[in-house]
């Protein structure tokens, strides 16, 4: 697969229109050994691409925070929540069970991955609900949307979030469900579960860039002045 | 390894063929039928405009019908030409040059370029349609809502976008249905977008490497990655917009910003902010609407010059240059805006260190012209026409990177005649070198050659009589934007060439019911096509016209040359087939 993607020595060795004629050529280095139409071989690809983008949203708006900031006598940013610091301590032991489902999957132990392919969505539950109770406390205080550009960034950077993090969690649990539900079928045949696994690496792929992204939000609101 | 073939049979109901179709064929179809519709309303838009320039006083009873309440009385009012101005622009932009060239020509074509089966997610590319023309309708919609449609221009510059009704008609819900309207259109355009780069690393056929990809698949390729990048920044700045209007954040609105009579609540925010968010993602876009346009004209000029493309190397390499260079050089839209002279200066060097990767492209286009045996086909008129008007918006486009000459034109005429040429109609002749060179693969039949022709000469004499006076507008000072031009002595003597370029836009849209015609007419009338008309080289020309639904049966092609092997000595033929036996090269 690496080698499907374009490098300086591949332009360097391309020869169309200076090619000799008669110069032999039996089919190049073209992505055709994998039948085309195979979808695995693309999740992973597609979804780093997708991270990309969801990356550049949210340097968008780092770079509004940042821009805001400076320009402000009205920046009065609140400190954060201690429940807050709760959630990021479930979301990143999600991670960790996530990866630990992900290892029982490959060594074929599908019983125990499915227990914590489970317990890493409810780990991601109980985030969502802990962001929900952190807004609640917020705006008991009343520190709404629109009280300050810190609260105005705070309330839609977590939402933003929030609204990705909450696509990875219908992902993952879909994905539990359908393990659970076929669970004989995925042992009895090795297509399916590679293809099973190959989804849930995608999955997985996306989750670990949600948790990296809620840390880096964390510093970026609450740590870093 | 057949297997996924089998899944590929064409649905049976009409539904799930015509309308909501995974075929990515079907969806690049709806994107070009999308892209008409979208380009009809666009024209008509700026008739509008030109008319109310050309005779400011005239009444129009009959132009009236189509908008009753903003034309009550039958004129054009400011606001109603603002108004016009914005949605030409958001319509053309989005709608038009990045729909028909990526979302049709791309899903049509490349997969079969490169020797798949579909899309690499053909769901998502369905989604990704409908997005679209969910977008397209919500926008079509602030005509309708009270107030009509926006005002604030297709850049939608705070504070005027920012601060709701008050600061004029449509900047209430006409202005919200906008920007939800680009945020769809930016979802869309990801969607498409991470299809296209996908499919094109991964789906490749057998012996289809990245160095035998056709120029077009390089140009939709790049161009993917620009929109995957781009379009989330806009989205961005789409989201902080909507809520300073309808949540009462203050993100773009200054302190003490004071509308009609009334200081606005807001506090601290910079309307610089909105204009490096847009011009961030701004600038992409223009290459975006264009790039496609350069691979279609490349591939074009190669068929018909019966010569390979000189340095395809080169080419690619400019793509990508053009590409990253874009992402550097949004400053050079922020000239007047009160911008660091210091940073003026490096956004104007990395702009004008675009015409090397340009005129790369420029001079290889010429030098397969060098010496060839040109067919001067309809399709090969337009890649001609392309080139022409690409060199011509290009010049004006060094003159304008450069602060010192840009602060005094900014706001005049000249920036008007230069991104029209250099963005809209270049794009819009690699559309219809496009449109002329594929149909026949796509409908199964031919276009009139005799009337693909005079709409070409009809279309490229009348952009150059439209355009080129609006430079001279420019120069003399004429303000863009104003729909007043009579209230000014300054611009009294400038009227006849108002009018001159109004005749020759209303000569201009009147050829292109040529084309219109041409096409419909075509599909059902059009004289029946060969598997491969133009004898041209790429994949696409040797499965039947138009495409079976999973475009190359059971067994996928093999490819053993390059794309653009034409007039090779010791050859039988003066093109050789991707999928020609190794052998044909030999002597």
């Amino acid at each position: 697969m690496a080698k499907t993607i374009p490098s300086l020595a591949d332009i360097e060795t391309i020869t169309i229109g200076s090619r000799p004629p008669g110069r032999p050529d039996d089919g190049g280095r073209g992505g055709g050994e994998r039948p085309p139409s195979l979808p695995e071989g693309s999740y992973r690809l597609a979804m780093l691409f997708a991270l990309a983008s969801i990356g550049m949203l949210f340097l968008g708006f780092t770079s509004a925070y940042i821009v805001r900031q400076g320009l402000g006598e009205d920046w009065r940013p609140f400190s954060p929540p201690s429940i807050l610091w709760v959630n990021t301590t479930l979301l990143l032991l999600s991670s960790a069970t996530l990866h630990r489902a992900r290892s029982l999957l490959r060594r074929e132990a599908i019983r125990e991955s499915l227990r914590w392919l489970s317990l890493t969505t409810l780990l991601g539950l109980l985030f969502l609900a802990g962001q929900y109770e952190v807004w609640r406390q917020l705006t008991a205080q009343g520190i709404y949307l629109s009280t300050n550009p810190h609260s105005s960034f705070f309330y839609l950077l977590t939402a933003a979030h929030g609204a990705h993090l909450l696509g990875g969690l219908l992902a993952l649990g879909y994905l539990t469900w359908r393990g659970w539900r076929r669970r004989l079928l995925l042992m009895g045949t090795p297509d399916h579960l590679k293809r099973y696994g190959a989804l849930v690496g995608t999955a997985a792929l996306y989750w670990h860039f949600m948790d990296g992204l809620w840390v880096y939000l964390f510093i970026l609101l609450f740590l870093w002045r | 390894m057949t297997q996924a073939v089998a899944t590929h049979e064409a649905p049976k109901s009409f539904i799930r063929r015509y309308i909501f179709s995974t075929d990515h064929k079907v969806i690049g179809l709806q994107y070009l039928f999308l892209a008409m519709a979208a380009v009809t309303i666009g024209i008509v838009l700026s008739i509008y405009m030109r008319l109310r320039l050309a005779w400011p006083t005239e009444r129009w009873p009959l132009l009236a019908k189509l908008f009753p309440q903003a034309m009550a009385g039958g004129t054009i009012s400011p606001e109603f030409y603002l108004s016009l101005v914005t949605m030409h622009g958001t319509i053309m932009v989005f709608f038009v040059l990045t729909t028909a060239p990526l979302g049709g020509f791309g899903n049509y074509f490349l997969p079969i370029q490169v020797g798949a089966h579909d899309m690499a997610f053909p769901v998502l590319n369905m989604l990704s349609f409908w997005v679209t023309l969910a977008g397209f309708l919500v926008l079509l919609a602030a005509f309708f809502v009270s107030g009509g449609a926006p005002i604030s221009g297709w850049t939608a510059y705070a504070p005027l976008s920012a601060v709701g009704e008050i600061a004029g008609p449509g900047l209430g819900m006409g202005q919200n249905l906008w920007i939800v309207s680009i945020a769809l259109f930016c979802i869309a355009s990801l969607l498409g977008a991470l299809n296209f780069i996908t499919t094109t690393l991964n789906l490749r056929t057998k012996g289809m490497s990245m160095t035998r990809l056709p120029l077009t698949v390089w140009a939709w390729f790049t161009t993917a990655v620009l929109a995957l990048l781009a379009f989330p920044v806009l989205l961005a700045g789409g989201i902080l917009l909507l809520l300073d209007r309808v949540a009462g954040t203050s993100f773009f609105v200054p302190a003490g910003l004071i509308v009609s009579d009334k200081i606005l609540p807001h506090k601290g925010g910079s309307p610089l902010l909105w204009q490096h968010l847009f011009w961030f993602f701004g600038h992409p876009e223009v290459y975006i609407a264009i790039l496609p346009g350069m691979g279609i004209t490349s591939h074009v000029l190669s068929t018909f010059a019966r010569k390979p493309i000189f340095g395809y190397r080169a080419m690619v390499a400019a793509i990508f240059a053009i590409g990253l260079l874009g992402f550097l050089v949004w400053g050079h839209h922020m000239f007047v805006s009160g911008m660091s002279p210091y940073s003026a200066i490096a956004f104007s060097l990395l702009t004008l260190s675009i015409g090397v990767p340009s005129a790369i492209k420029t001079f290889n286009w010429l030098a397969t012209l060098y010496k060839a045996q040109i067919r001067f086909t309809v399709p090969m008129l337009f890649a001609l026409g392309f080139v022409s008007i690409f060199v011509t918006g290009g010049l004006s486009g060094i003159i304008l990177g450069q602060t010192s000459l840009d602060i005094p034109m900014h706001d005049t005429y000249f920036v008007v005649a230069h991104f029209h040429l250099i963005m809209g109609v270049a794009a819009i002749f690699g559309i219809f070198a496009g449109t002329y060179y594929w149909f026949p693969k796509m409908f199964g039949r031919m276009m009139n050659d005799a009337l693909g022709k005079l709409h070409f000469w009809l279309t490229f004499i009348g952009i150059y009589a439209i355009f080129i006076p609006m430079h001279i507008l420019g120069i003399a000072g004429h303000p863009r934007r104003y729909a007043e031009t009579a209230g000014f002595d300054f611009l009294a003597p400038l009227q006849p060439i108002h009018v001159f370029i109004t005749i020759a836009a209303l000569v201009t849209a009147a050829a292109q019911v040529l084309f219109f015609f041409n096409f419909f007419w075509s599909i059902w009338k059009g004289r029946r096509a060969e598997i491969n008309p133009w004898r041209a080289t790429t994949l696409e020309w040797t499965i039947p016209s138009p495409p079976p639904h999973d475009n190359f049966g059971p067994q996928a092609p093999v490819v053993h040359h390059g794309p653009y092997e034409y007039s090779v000595p010791g050859a039988a033929e003066d093109y050789i087939l991707q999928t020609a036996p190794p052998t044909a090269m030999k002597s």
